[in-house]
Formats: C-alpha cells, sequence, structure tokens
C-alpha cells in the first residue's frame, strides 16, 4: 500500500508541484462543467432536502403534534439530531483553528472543506430547536431585545438560553474563519476567470485583495487571533450543550464527566464525517497528491484516539453508577444497557468502541473503502450515543407510573433524513463554485519536507 | 506627487527570501512586497513591525465581556428580576457561559473588521495589481527608485542574482 512510507520529512503534497499548478489543480474543476456524477449527487440530495422540506412545513403547520413524543419523553428525535450535527460541525474547527495552533501543517489540504462541513452542520443543527420550539416564527424570543412585555428579559441563568448564544456565536466566528481564509483564493480564481459574472462575484467577495505582504501579514496575525478564539470557543459550544443535560436532575443526565465527554465524542463523530467527504472528495475530484494517504491516515489517528476518550467516558458512566450507591443512577445505567433500548446501547458500543479499533491496524488505514465504512459506522454509533442518552434517560425517570416509551413518526425520520439533504445538497454546492483545497496555504507548505533547510524554520 | 518605483518579479520563495535581505541591505526603501501566499519570515526581513490588531481582539474582547456581565446583572436583578427556582440575584457563575461567548463574538468580529479598514480590503473594490501574477505564482518586490544614489547596472545584477524574472520602472 502507497501509505507504508510515511515520516514526519514525506512532502505533504505529492508530485513535487509548482506554484502556477497547484492554481490550476484546484482551480480547474470549478471552471468546467459540472460531471454527469456531480449531477447525480447533487439532484438526489436535493430531493432527499425537498421530502424533509415537505415534512418541516407538514409539522409547522399542523403543530409537534405530528411527534412520537409524549409527556414523558418531552426530548428525544429533534435534540438528538440537533446535537449530532453540532457534533458533526466540531472536527471543522479542531482542523482549522486547533492543529493551526499546534502547527499541524498536513491541515492545509483538509482545512477549508472541514471549516465548509462545519458551517453546513450548524446550519443543519440550527434547524432542530427552531422547528421545535413549534412556533418558530417566534424563534427571536430566545434573545434579550426590548419588548413591550416590560421589558421582560430571557433567563440568563438557563443553559438553553446558553446554547442560543453559543450556537449562534459559532455560526459566525466559524464563517469569519472561513471567509478569511477564502479571500485570497478568491482573488486567485478572480485573476484568471474571464470577464463575466463569474468574475464579478469573485471580484466582489475578494474584497479588492492584491496579495500585498502588508495585508499578509496583519492577515495571518488574525488568522491566529481568530484560532485563538475558536479553539475555546469549540469546547465551550458542546459543553454548553452537554450541560442543557447535565444541569438538569435527570439519572444518566446530571452527571460531571458530561463535557468532556461530549466534547470528545463531538471531534470523534466530526473527524469520521471530515474523513468520509474527504475521501470521495479526492477521488471525485482527482486531488489525490493533496489529501493523501498520510492525511487518511492521521485522521484515521485521531478518530481511534477519541474513540478512546468516548470508551472511557462510557466505562465512567458504568463506574459512577456503580460507586455513587445511587439507586435511580444505578436504574439509569441498567436500562440503558439491558432495558427496552439496549439495542441501541449496543449499537452505540460498538459503532463507538469496538470497530474503530480496527485503526490500530496499518492495513486497514490504508484501505480507503474499509475506512469509509468505518466513518459510516462511526456517524451512526454517534447518532445513536445521542438517542440513548436522550430517550433511555427520560423514558424511565422517577415514577413508573408515569413511564413510557417512544418512536419515531414518519415525519421526524423524514425530518432527520431532510437534515442530511441539506447537508450534503450545501457540500454539492461548496464544492463546485469554491475551492476545496486553501490554495493560499498549500503553497505555502509545498516545500515541506523536500529540503532540511526548510524544515527548520517552523515555530 | 509621483514618484519612480522599480518592480522585480521572482518565481521562488528563496529568491525573494533572499532578494529582500540583500535590497535591505542597500538601504533601499521596500514599499511593498506582493506575493500568492504568506511567505513565512519575510516579515522580519522586510523588518515590518508586529502588526497592532491583537490590541483591537483584547480591547473589543474586554469591552464585550463587561458589557455583557453587566448587562446580565441589571436585566435579572434590577430592571425586571424574575425568581426563577429560587436561584440567587448573584448569580455570576450561571453568566460566566454568555460572557464568555460574547467576549469571543466581540474580539473576533470586530478583529476581522479593524484587518479590513486598515487593509483597505472592501466588498467590490477594484483590485490594483502589481504583476497579474501575484495572485497565482509569482512574487513582486517594489521599491522606491530615489534617482541619484542608485546604480542601475548594479542594482540589475543583484536582481539577477536572485533569478529576477522582469525588472521594470514605473512612475506612479
Amino acid at each position: 500500500m502507497a501509505s507504508t512510507e510515511i515520516g514526519w520529512q514525506t512532502p505533504l503534497i505529492q508530485g513535487s508541484k509548482r506554484l502556477s499548478q497547484v492554481t490550476q489543480d484546484v482551480c480547474e474543476p470549478l471552471e468546467r462543467k459540472a460531471s454527469a456524477w456531480w449531477w447525480i449527487g447533487f439532484l438526489i440530495s436535493l430531493s432527499v432536502l425537498m421530502v424533509g422540506l415537505a415534512a418541516i412545513g407538514y409539522q409547522i403547520l399542523t403543530g409537534i403534534g405530528t411527534w412520537g413524543l409524549n409527556t414523558t419523553v418531552g426530548w428525544a428525535f429533534d435534540i438528538t439530531n440537533f446535537v449530532f450535527w453540532i457534533g458533526i460541525g466540531h472536527a471543522g474547527t479542531l482542523i482549522s483553528a486547533i492543529l493551526f495552533l499546534l502547527r499541524q501543517r498536513w491541515r492545509t489540504s483538509v482545512n477549508r472543506s472541514a471549516e465548509a462541513m462545519t458551517l453546513i452542520a450548524v446550519m443543519c443543527a440550527g434547524l432542530f430547536p427552531l422547528i421545535h420550539m413549534g412556533r418558530p416564527w417566534l424563534a427571536y424570543w430566545v434573545f434579550p431585545y426590548p419588548n413591550f412585555r416590560g421589558p421582560l428579559w430571557i433567563n440568563f441563568r438557563s443553559p438553553l438560553a446558553w446554547d442560543a448564544f453559543a450556537i449562534s456565536t459559532y455560526f459566525i466566528i466559524s464563517l469569519l474563519f472561513w471567509y478569511l481564509g477564502l479571500v485570497p483564493d478568491l482573488a486567485t480564481l478572480r485573476d484568471r476567470s474571464e470577464p463575466g459574472l463569474r468574475r464579478s462575484l469573485f471580484s466582489f467577495f475578494s474584497l479588492g485583495w492584491n496579495g500585498s505582504y502588508r495585508t499578509w501579514q496583519r492577515y495571518e496575525t488574525v488568522y491566529i487571533l481568530l484560532a485563538g478564539l475558536a479553539t475555546p470557543l469549540v469546547v465551550s459550544v458542546h459543553t454548553i450543550v452537554s450541560m442543557d443535560f447535565a444541569t438538569s436532575v435527570v439519572p444518566g443526565w446530571h452527571s460531571t464527566i458530561f463535557p468532556p465527554y461530549f466534547v470528545a465524542g463531538a471531534i470523534f463523530s466530526g473527524m469520521a464525517m471530515v474523513l468520509l467527504l474527504m475521501i470521495v472528495v479526492r477521488k471525485t475530484m482527482h486531488l489525490e497528491d493533496y489529501i493523501t494517504h498520510r492525511h487518511v491516515d492521521v485522521m484515521a489517528r485521531i478518530i481511534l484516539a477519541t474513540s478512546g476518550m468516548v470508551g472511557l467516558a462510557y466505562l465512567t458512566e458504568l463506574f459512577s453508577a456503580l460507586y455513587s450507591g445511587n439507586p435511580y443512577e444505578q436504574f439509569a445505567f441498567l436500562n440503558r444497557a439491558l432495558g427496552p433500548f439496549a439495542w441501541g446501547y449496543w449499537i452505540m458500543v460498538s459503532c463507538n468502541v469496538v470497530i474503530p479499533q480496527l485503526f490500530w491496524f496499518r492495513g486497514v488505514r490504508s484501505h480507503l473503502g474499509v475506512v469509509s465504512l468505518i466513518c459510516v459506522l462511526v456517524n451512526v454509533g454517534m447518532w445513536f450515543e445521542r438517542f440513548v442518552i436522550i430517550v433511555t434517560s427520560l423514558h424511565r425517570d422517577y415514577l413508573p407510573s408515569s413511564w413510557a416509551s417512544y418512536s419515531p413518526t414518519s415525519i421526524e425520520l423524514a425530518t432527520l433524513a431532510g437534515s442530511f439533504g441539506l447537508f450534503f445538497t450545501l457540500f454539492f454546492v461548496f464544492c463546485r463554485f469554491l475551492p476545496v483545497i486553501a490554495m493560499g496555504e498549500v503553497k505555502g507548505v509545498l516545500s515541506y519536507g523536500t529540503n532540511q533547510e526548510e524544515s527548520h524554520h517552523e515555530s | 506627487m509621483s514618484r519612480r518605483v522599480i518592480v522585480a518579479t521572482f518565481e521562488g520563495e528563496q529568491d525573494i527570501l533572499g532578494v529582500t535581505g540583500a535590497v535591505r541591505e542597500r538601504n533601499l526603501s521596500i514599499l511593498d512586497i506582493y506575493a500568492p501566499y504568506a511567505v513565512h519570515g519575510l516579515d522580519k526581513k522586510m523588518g515590518l513591525l508586529p502588526s497592532r490588531l491583537p490590541w483591537v481582539c483584547f480591547l473589543l474582547g474586554l469591552l464585550g465581556a463587561s458589557a455583557k456581565v453587566g448587562f446580565e446583572y441589571w436585566a435579572s436583578w434590577l430592571d425586571w428580576p424574575v425568581n426563577v427556582g429560587g436561584k440567587p440575584w448573584d448569580s455570576l457563575p450561571a453568566f460566566v457561559p454568555l460572557t464568555f461567548e460574547i467576549m469571543v463574538l466581540f474580539a473576533g468580529v470586530s478583529t476581522v473588521i479593524a484587518l479590513f479598514m486598515v487593509s483597505g480590503l472592501v466588498p467590490g473594490r477594484k483590485p490594483q495589481l502589481i504583476s497579474p501574477r501575484v495572485t497565482n505564482d509569482q512574487f513582486a518586490l517594489v521599491f522606491e527608485h530615489t534617482g541619484g544614489n542608485i546604480d542601475i547596472d548594479e542594482l540589475h545584477a543583484l536582481l539577477q542574482r536572485y533569478h529576477a524574472v522582469q525588472i521594470e520602472e514605473r512612475v506612479e
């Protein structure tokens, strides 16, 4: 397999590219007609999105009685989907900000699409609380604004209010980070496209960028600052999401392990999604020289490491149930592992803890088909993790007389499918119109590993 | 006021790093360098001072955080106190997450806006390209030509030593 010779001094980009060739390789797919595969993928995603939109329209017109919720299980499918999508987004920020601060220069090939994925995933996530409110046209009520009811302010002590702020801030900062990275590349596209609508659009959004080094220097400063801000931000976002559960008094939710457990799980599932998308993108857009086996290998290792953290969190839940001596806590754990939703719990454990252990083997990490399959399974497992946390904790809490069960309705399933439709539709649009590789950053690492002198330049 | 400038273009990262140092040693004033990517270490060779944008980030972050904490106390303790589950009026720990989010929002957005302002990046602005390939694969070094004290032949030889692709004199 090609990946057997991965060392720290291996060039990040294969094929000894010249600068102009990087521009050519990245821009060329955007300048020719879309392939049949693109159209097939795009149209399938779009039709799934349409099904989802129909379901959303129906449930907004009819009310959330169209869901399978009851007075015991008041949160289920939509909150599961919300936490799932927010988690997917986190890997993008990990790659773009945390790995930037850690000087992991391999990130340059994947950061653009990972950040795009973050934005799209946050949009998908934002959809669910909006629908969950039941009256989405009053969604602005979650923000404090001067009103004629007193003014009556929102409850700043509520994690649900924190959530609204955290998600909005996360979206805005991710958007800025992504757009800032795009500006030099938009200028490159502007300067090589023919006069016309495309050129005018690139010209408008590239802000008159002319490659001045004085601007580059400030730009780099701002990039580091944004990375420094985004790093604690991404941790705070999923911490706050976990506090939606952890600050309640429901056994199975009320747990101090939740914030780190959620953050690790978010990066785990998001990294699996990025890796899956990257494997597809490198193949379909012929970017094998940029997204190499080394990238796949490194990302698979991150998945393995975060899988270990998630596994540790599952064991900690078992331990704290056992050690607390609290019968409610113990029941909540046993009910998860052996109760009516035990199948969900065991799907979660096998997909998140057992199957990723295959990544210990180099042969598995270098086989792209197997890697993709594991990534899909990890996402299935992480979806079930949220479902298990939410539904199994609620459906049997304190009073056996109020125990109930839950199963999703077709409307809820269609909404979940629709969110995947939205995700892939937007990702297809992104791949078609914007450079999937950050040219301005890849050009800076071309010489990495090709001579000794350069490798001492870091830090 | 018109001034004469020399524009020299290069194709390699090592060339632009080397020539920048050499030109500065000769006390020629470099107006700017145009590059397709942020060449590592070029700012030191050019003698650029570190950007002051971190101050914008810090101060606006501080402003955002203090404004938010003040607003939270004012809204939930003074303006319209609502007793939520008997939680204390002074619930600073519960105000921390939002304060943090608003700090990040203020710091991030203001730093980017400040960057756009100081660098003259405006939507729809027509770019002033010094050479058509600087956003693709060439580096352009622009320095002032004050006339008298420069030996043109020696200068050309110097630039050629670093594989200059093209050397041009322009009047701005």
